[in-house]
């Protein structure tokens, strides 16, 4: 129940960004989401796109570093409390959050957040045993 | 000894015209620096025949290399004759770590001191109490050379400890019957305390390291405005004459350059004078040769190739034709000051790739040895150095790969944390290490460049 997400080392210098979507743009990928983390040397950018082999193809021979991890897509009740609802069950589960970051579209009156956890597998099992959706690719790019 | 005196008069007295004692006779040791080249020669034939038979006799590498030969110390008969003799290398002390070259028994040695080396083991130099007599006596010449005598108060901001620099020049500042100040380097606010308070005259340090306290000291308000500062004598790494101008403009004071190696003996291989134009080599200790770096073949004077010394006096490490692969010339013209001892020029660059930060001595090859202690294969880098605030700067740029790409920022900072701690294991100096894009790092014929030194860029610093 995991998405393939690629992160791409970027130097936090202007201009950077451009060239890893500029390669994607070249092939006819188009970012479903994306997430920017910065330091103050480098960035890391993280994209979801439908096809992540071709897309990882097309960064790679860009020259871009990319990484491949795999992320939850959890659709949250789109009100107050809905976030911590998702946290009340990853924390008993000792289940550590590295990063997030929202979907832009909404499904219903959910919206769709994109979490990296370091277990996975047991966050995804701890979620659906409370009920709360989890998106896989099939039904996240339907969406998209 | 007349012809002494001689030199001296017709070098109208001998200190600096700077320094208000200049009726100070000259400390007795320096009398060696107006040696007639007669004299000279006949004191440097009969140690450098004394040196070669000693480590002959005592040092197995020496022998064996002569013995390919077919030479013995007996062939040598004239001071040409150093020539025939095989070189020695960097490697060589590195090879025979710790005690390998030493020709005398531990107990006729009094101290050790170290250097950096490139695979986190030093290099280890070791002195009897002769040798200490004589890097002390060449140590008190260069101070005399520098127009210091026993009336100044002397802040020696060198390196004390397993660096040569701060007890060799201690020693020598000692012996001339000047104060010392044991300060070392570091701490910037003390270092303008004692400045201001203790009557300081002259100072000992790092060019770039007085660069800083330069900053530091016009910061304070009063800046140089009463210091008595006088002189610097500055050395350990290498500096522009574009450096000294600023220096001597900003602090009001005469900077002189020092050159020295722990290989041969520490600081004292050679010196400026009041002329600071070129370096006076003690030659009665130092035997020096310019060869051509990839023909080995010795120089005429005046023709720019690698500095090679021999140590005439050295008894506990005596080194035959030691390879500074430092660059320079012989200055052919002899010196208005009246020394007779020849002058080389400053040195301005090297035969290999090795960088002096902050006085150690760095080869590229130690970095990449840290580097391949982090991740299992080589990453293309680069070394930027740069001087912020008088201080030089290294950054590491190491450009990402697949392997050592993580996902998280943490993980990414971890690694950039202990390529930075392998670094300053292996070369005892903290390194800055950006990750940097791959192939951004220029590449000329396949090769990276690794060292890209802005130190003497722009400013005229």
């Amino acid at each position: 129940m995991t998405l393939k997400q690629l992160s791409i080392f970027l130097e936090n210098k202007p201009g950077r960004l451009g060239h890893p979507c500029k390669a994607l743009a070249a092939a006819g990928i188009n970012i479903l989401t994306l997430c920017l983390a910065d330091t103050e040397q480098f960035g890391i950018l993280r994209v979801i796109v439908r096809d992540w082999e071709k897309a990882k193809a097309v960064l790679e021979q860009a020259g871009c570093v990319v990484n491949v991890s795999e992320v939850l897509a959890i659709e949250i009740p789109d009100h107050p409390g809905g976030m911590e609802s998702i946290l009340a069950i990853l924390e008993p589960n000792a289940i550590n959050i590295e990063y997030m970051y929202a979907f832009t579209l909404k499904r219903g009156s959910n919206a769709v957040m994109i979490v990296r956890v370091d277990k996975p597998d047991q966050a995804a099992k701890a979620l659906q045993k409370n009920g709360l959706a989890l998106l896989d690719a099939s039904a996240f790019f339907t969406l998209a | 000894m007349p012809s002494i005196w001689k030199h001296l008069k017709q070098a109208g007295g001998f200190p600096h015209k700077a320094n208000p004692m200049n009726t100070v006779p000259i400390h007795p040791d320096s009398y060696a620096d107006f040696l007639t080249p007669d004299e000279l020669h006949r004191v440097q034939l009969y140690r450098l025949q004394t040196a070669v038979q000693n480590s002959y006799d005592k040092v197995p590498l020496t022998r064996d290399r002569m013995k390919e030969r077919g030479l013995k110390p007996e062939h040598i008969k004239t001071l040409a004759d150093v020539a025939h003799l095989p070189f020695m290398q960097k490697t060589d002390l590195r090879d025979t770590y710790p005690y390998g070259l030493f020709a005398r028994p531990m107990s006729d040695i009094v101290r050790l001191h170290a250097s950096s080396g490139t695979t986190g083991k030093p290099i280890v130099v070791g002195y009897t109490r002769d040798d200490m007599a004589v890097w002390t006596s060449v140590m008190t010449r260069t101070l005399c050379a520098a127009g210091l005598n026993q009336m100044d108060v002397i802040q020696n901001a060198f390196g004390y400890g397993l660096f040569t620099g701060g007890l060799g020049a201690h020693y020598g500042a000692e012996a001339l019957g000047a104060t010392v100040i044991p300060i070392s380097g570091g701490n910037t606010e003390r270092q303008i305390m004692v400045m201001q308070d203790f009557g300081v005259t002259a100072i000992f340090s790092t060019p770039s390291y007085f660069l800083h306290l330069i900053e530091a000291i016009e910061a304070t308000g009063t800046g140089f405005k009463g210091l008595k500062l006088k002189v610097g004598v500055f050395g350990a790494e290498p500096w522009t004459d574009a450096m000294r101008s600023h220096i001597q403009d900003r602090a009001g004071i005469k900077a002189y350059d020092i050159y020295g190696l722990s290989e041969i003996i520490g600081p004292g291989v050679a010196t400026e004078c009041c002329q600071q134009s070129g370096l006076h080599v003690f030659e009665d200790h130092f035997l020096m040769e310019i060869v051509n770096p990839e023909t080995d073949q010795v120089l005429p004077d005046g023709e720019e190739g690698e500095l090679v010394l021999t140590t005439l006096s050295k008894q506990a490490i005596p080194m035959i034709r030691y390879r500074t692969h430092d660059i320079t010339s012989i200055i052919t013209e002899p010196c208005p000051c009246g020394r007779t001892l020849r002058r080389i020029k400053r040195i301005s660059h090297r035969s290999d790739d090795m960088i002096i930060i902050r006085g150690v001595n760095v080869f590229p090859s130690q970095i990449e040895a840290a580097l391949l202690k982090v991740e299992k294969s080589l990453p293309h880098y680069q070394i930027v150095l740069s001087r912020s605030g008088g201080l030089d700067q290294i950054e590491v740029q190491v450009e990402v790969t697949g392997e050592m790409f993580r996902d998280r920022v943490s993980a990414l900072e971890q690694l950039q944390k202990k390529m930075s701690q392998a670094i300053e294991h292996v070369v005892g100096l903290r390194a800055n290490v950006r990750l940097v894009e791959p192939q951004t790092i220029a590449r000329s014929q396949g090769k990276a460049k690794r060292v890209i030194d802005k130190r003497m860029e722009g400013s005229t610093l």
